[in-house]
């Protein structure tokens, strides 16, 4: 790629300072901060605060209730992931094979992304409601069949369809993008060679979507580790007994319902520590072997 | 044994007809080239053939087998793609080997096939390669091992070489010529370019518009092209067309401007007073001093071409070319005598643009080999 240089240096400072001072005082700032409290005891109404180094850190790590929200938070990330992923990649497999209307798809199955997220959480906690909503017919017949308020596990599936539903839309566009940008006399060759539909995908369309797949992979995580706040709040507030309390909820509810400041900016320190880790773990180990030209 | 009968086959797409009628026959082991310019249906044909686009009407048979609702893989056919379509994520071994894994072949069996193929096209070295690490030529024999190693009946090609530059272009030929004429297939070949066609071809289709303007052999098609159409496109530099009138008593077509060039005695009664277009391939007339020959012109201007000289004269205001290895000294505007050999000279109806031949029969439509 041919890299351009500025002649004159504060050109490029002044370009790029609109963009740096976003990220400063939207991240490197609170970011700071939330690591400074978390090295310090904070009291809740004002009025200065103690250095006590990792206090804040041993205390967590040694909190069953907090590897419980780990535990959760990986449950919620893996099968949230998993779910968004491998419904998006079926639906774009399917649109691929005839598809007219590409751009209307595009623009139309954006939508539910751009739902806020207590929205969705919302219209969830509507579909779900043991009730009224679609499984309140199953209760009628069994009751106490489906009752999330109550029972963990149905708890934890709920949220994660709430939140898989979210983002499948977002990758089915990105999937099917990428589906379409495989050249079709590619899948005409392995029609020649005498592959049918199941095994050109399996050898050709998944092989060669894997740099798609892979940075919807890092999103879809990442996403479910910091973006789930909304969905939990609105459909369960972190229960029943705990059983849906994701990290990032963990953080909200101890800083500002337990007044906990430092134990939130403590916990805030580690899912960014976490987050960071993740990505470049997959970065590092997952992407080297998706590229191919 | 694989003959290809293609009848009555027509493609449109919604509203749109993009051919209509097509008829041919194509023979057991035989290279046939379809040659057309591009948006003329050439490449559509050999995809239906292929069984990568669906047939709107008629049916094509293969081997005896009618075709149009089989799969491509049920065909028996392989295929060589325009931009060669290989797999990037797979080495060379494997993209040749593909065919074979999916039909189920061993690995060792497999390797062993791979390897002999790619001995045969000179690829050995490559084998552990990707596609984005070989040359524009080493790619094309990629694909052509991968159509071969299928040993198919069939061997469809689109276009294979207009990506190569000229020199390769030559080469690859000649190979897959060799490669046809080794292995038992029947080759349909689809090109725009008339030098691939005229030299691979051992029968000639040419298309236009959607359908067949000529079937035959490469030297019938030069020496009797069937339409204005074929004489313009076949050949190079380019037929010279000049509009006249037969006429019987004179045994003559009368150009535009009054001069005369003499025909046949049954060729001018059979198509007396008819308007026509007289075909003159460059190549076959001659320059001479004026007033000693049929056709009198003068110099527009001269090309150099270094083995001969390519004359654009003018016949009144019509530009007519000659094309000879003579290096006449002449200057714009000189007035030179053409000689026309009575065997060079090519008549088509002027309306019907089909040629007229010594019965005075426009000769009929598509010459179709019968089922």
């Amino acid at each position: 790629m041919r890299r351009a240089y500025f002649k004159a240096n504060w050109i490029a400072a002044l370009l790029v300072a609109p963009q740096l001072l976003i990220i400063f005082v939207f991240f490197y700032w609170p970011a700071s901060q939330a690591l400074y409290w978390s090295l310090t005891l904070e009291q809740p109404w004002g009025g200065g605060n103690t250095w006590v180094g990792f206090e804040n850190f041993r205390t967590l790590l040694s909190d069953a209730y907090y590897w419980n929200s780990v535990r959760v938070s990986f449950v919620f990330a893996i099968a949230s992931t998993a779910l968004a992923m491998s419904m998006a990649l079926v639906l774009a497999l399917f649109a691929d094979r005839q598809l007219r209307g590409y751009k209307f798809f595009r623009v139309g199955m954006i939508w539910p992304y751009a739902i806020a997220a207590p929205a969705v959480g919302l219209a969830f906690r509507f579909v779900f409601n043991p009730h009224a909503g679609i499984l309140s017919y199953i209760n009628e017949v069994l009751p106490g069949f489906w009752d999330p308020t109550v029972n963990g596990t149905q708890a934890v599936i709920m949220v994660v369809v709430a939140g898989a539903w979210k983002s499948i839309a977002y990758n089915f566009i990105f999937f099917l993008a990428a589906l379409q940008s495989i050249p079709r006399s590619l899948i005409e060759a392995s029609a020649m060679d005498g592959a049918g539909p199941m095994r050109r995908m399996r050898d050709l369309q998944l092989p060669l979507i894997a740099p798609t797949f892979f940075f919807i992979l890092v999103i879809n995580i990442t996403d479910s580790f910091t973006d789930s706040f909304g969905i939990v709040d609105v459909l369960t507030g972190g229960g029943p007994a705990r059983a849906t309390d994701l990290l990032v909820y963990k953080i909200y509810a101890d800083g500002f319902r337990g007044f906990d400041y430092s134990g939130a900016a403590a916990q805030s320190v580690i899912l960014m520590v976490l987050v960071m880790a993740l990505t470049f773990v997959q970065f590092r180990y997952i992407e080297r072997r998706v590229h191919y030209t | 044994m694989a003959d290809i009968s293609i009848r009555n086959v027509a493609k449109s797409y919604g509203k749109d007809s993009i051919m209509q009628g097509v008829n041919l026959e194509i023979r057991n082991r035989e290279f046939v080239v379809i040659l057309g310019p591009s948006g003329c249906g050439k490449s559509t044909l050999l995809r239906m053939i292929a069984g990568l686009e669906a047939i709107t009407a008629g049916e094509i048979a293969i081997a005896g087998q009618v075709v149009n609702d089989l799969e491509p893989r049920q065909r028996g056919c392989a295929m060589v793609f325009q931009n060669y379509a290989l797999y990037p994520h797979m080495t060379v071994a494997e993209n040749i080997g593909y065919a074979l894994k999916v039909a189920g072949v061993g690995r060792a069996e497999r390797r062993a096939a791979v390897e002999r193929v790619a001995q045969s096209v000179g690829l050995n070295e490559f084998l552990d390669r990707r596609p984005g690490q070989l040359s524009g030529g080493q790619r094309q024999r990629v694909a052509m091992a991968r159509a071969i190693i299928r040993e198919p009946r069939v061997f469809l090609f689109d276009e294979p070489l207009s990506n190569l530059d000229a020199k390769l272009r030559v080469q690859m030929r000649h190979e897959i010529r060799r490669i046809h004429n080794r292995i038992e297939a029947t080759s349909v070949f689809v090109t725009h370019d008339q030098h691939e066609g005229m030299t691979l071809a051992d029968r000639l289709v040419v298309m236009n518009k959607g359908t067949i303007e000529q079937v035959g052999t490469p030297e019938e098609i030069y020496d009797h092209p069937a339409s204005v159409y074929v004489g313009g496109f076949i050949g190079s530099p380019a037929m010279n067309f000049l509009p006249g009138q037969v006429s019987a008593a004179r045994a003559a077509v009368v150009l535009g401007d009054g001069q005369v060039l003499d025909l046949p005695r049954d060729v001018a009664t059979a198509a007396d007073g008819q308007l026509v277009q007289v075909g003159l391939r460059p190549e076959q007339l001659t320059i001479v001093a004026p007033g000693t020959a049929e056709l009198q012109a003068r110099v527009d201007f001269v090309e150099e071409l270094g083995s001969g000289r390519l004359y654009h004269l003018l016949v009144e205001d019509l530009p007519l070319t000659v094309l000879s290895p003579d290096k006449h000294a002449l200057r714009d505007g000189d007035a030179v005598g053409v000689t026309v050999r009575p065997d060079a000279l090519h008549l088509f109806g002027a309306e019907s643009g089909r040629r007229i031949d010594a019965r005075g029969a426009r000769v009929a439509a598509p010459q179709v080999v019968p089922a």
